[in-house]
């Protein structure tokens, strides 16, 4: 198992650990739902080292990078992020991921931690030309600060220029003499950054974060609450190869205008009408749906429930998940495990309607 | 780790209360702790007839979902309804404000088969190793 450079500081402070795409990763603190409230009141720092990060110097149109994401990068400006997919012949998602154009021929790609090799090897395959493709997750350490006072609390350290990013922008910053990027960026749902700095200085910005009395520690386990909130998928449960951005709602990341990998694939679908489509519900009662638990309509299995957890927000159960059929925002149905029924009912996401994020931009 | 020398326990860390011919039975805060916050809790029907180390109730947190086992065998008598809209009592306060529900003892010789604090101190220590 691999650990990121802040392992012994999660110890010290007491994390429960538990693996995570091959990483040791702090699962929570203090307690999820405690950590759950502070990120959406205050402003919580968490330890996302264990994600990929390549660069990428290329001609997006020369090298074929353009035709690996299903976003349109040529028409990325300098500064800008974007959230996007690499896709299989089959339209298979292989990862969601975001594109940063650093400048006009400098990418910075971040992808999952479980599927880092399999990305890696999939751009190696696919680009063509003069580009030069470099992994640089070992080298670079990530910390996500998100909160309704992240934009305070970060201007303490990195100066009032953080003010002028806008939402989906990254700029280069310096902390203690060391150059970092900082997106305003995140999956949290709320206002929220996420500095890429060397693995050298990741524990003494931690550090210097945790010193501010705004700031808790959050791990895994309030991200993941967080995140299900807003509706956004997690790669590996609601998104995966057998499952396409039509199937899973989130089309409008896909540039049909252009050439990308599976974009016929993707066409033949949309065509027919995809067989399963990702939809979110909500239970009557605090039980939460679980991954892998039944989806039921009529007394007939529809779907399967590939994320499900207590709502701290809405204090109750909240899920998503693949049906086979039509069931528009309203529709009753029973998600299902052994010797456990929840009644849920479909809804639109975000499950959530008032974060510091929302009202001011959102991706999703 | 807070292991009341008044009790009894089972190694799916429940605890029981013997008051005469009642038994009060929660989880333990070792177990409370392993599942941290806990969210939702479904409890036996008052009248139920539980048998010992058979299913008697679900508990939840926010990762996951555990099966509760009656530490005796009885007829229950009362449950903690306050779990329903509160079950982070059972985090607070594992062995008072966040017991589970009571039960008549219907076999007292079964006590026999419970671990005293003692023994579950060591039991918990061992499972630490």
């Amino acid at each position: 198992m691999l650990k990121t450079p802040l392992y012994n500081t999660h110890i010290s402070l007491n994390a429960k650990i538990a693996p995570f795409g091959g990483w040791l990763m702090p699962i929570q603190y203090q307690g999820i739902l405690a950590e759950h409230a502070h990120t959406r009141k205050r402003v919580s720092v968490f330890d996302i080292c264990h994600m990929g990060e390549f660069m990428l110097e290329a001609d997006p149109s020369l090298s074929g990078f353009d035709r690996i994401v299903t976003q349109n990068i040529i028409s990325m400006p300098e500064g800008s992020c974007r959230y996007g997919f690499m896709l299989n012949e089959q339209a298979g998602i292989l990862d969601d991921l975001v594109v940063y154009r650093i400048n006009k021929t400098s990418w910075m790609l971040v992808v999952n931690a479980a599927t880092t090799p399999g990305d890696y090897a999939h751009l190696k395959k696919n680009l063509t030309g003069k580009y030069n493709l470099k992994d640089i997750s070992d080298k670079t350490g990530k910390l996500d600060v998100q909160g309704p006072e992240s934009l305070d609390v970060l201007k303490s350290i990195f100066g009032d220029g953080l003010s002028k990013l806008n939402y989906y922008n990254s700029c280069e910053f310096t902390f203690q003499n060391q150059r970092c990027m900082v997106s305003r960026t995140g999956y949290t749902g709320e206002l929220g950054y996420e500095i890429y700095i060397s693995t050298d200085y990741v524990v003494k910005l931690w550090e210097v974060l945790l010193k501010d009395s705004r700031v808790k520690p959050a791990g895994l386990g309030s991200r993941d609450t967080l995140r299900l909130e807003m509706g956004y998928p997690l790669y590996g449960q609601d998104l995966d190869i057998n499952h396409t951005p039509l199937a899973a709602g989130l089309v409008k990341f896909v540039d049909l205008s252009k050439d990308f990998i599976g974009k016929d694939a993707l066409l033949k679908e949309q065509a027919s009408g995809p067989k399963e489509r990702l939809i979110c519900f909500q239970a009557d009662s605090r039980r939460a749906p679980r991954h892998g638990f039944a989806i039921f309509a009529n007394n007939q299995r529809v779907g399967t429930v590939t994320s499900g957890s207590f709502s701290p927000s809405l204090s109750v159960g909240i899920g998503i998940g693949y049906v086979c059929g039509n069931y528009d925002v309203g529709s009753r149905l029973i998600v299902k495990d052994a010797g456990t029924e929840i009644p849920v009912v479909v809804i639109k996401r975000p499950f959530i309607s008032k974060t510091s994020l929302l009202g001011t931009a959102t991706i999703f | 780790m807070n292991i009341p020398k008044d009790l009894f326990y089972t190694k799916d860390h429940e605890w029981a209360r013997i008051e005469g011919k009642t038994a009060y039975v929660g989880i333990t805060d070792y177990a409370q702790h392993s599942l941290g916050d806990i969210t939702f809790v479904e409890l036996p029907k008052i009248g139920e007839e539980l048998k010992q180390s058979g299913y008697c109730a679900t508990v939840e947190s926010v990762k996951a979902a555990s099966e509760v086992y009656a530490p005796l065998s009885g007829k229950v008598l009362s449950v903690n309804t306050q779990l329903a809209a509160h079950p982070e009592l059972i985090n607070q306060s594992a062995y008072e404000k966040g017991y589970f529900f009571s039960l008549q003892i219907s076999n007292e010789a079964e006590k026999a088969n419970l671990m005293d604090a003692s023994a579950y101190e060591r039991y918990v220590e061992g499972l630490a190793k």
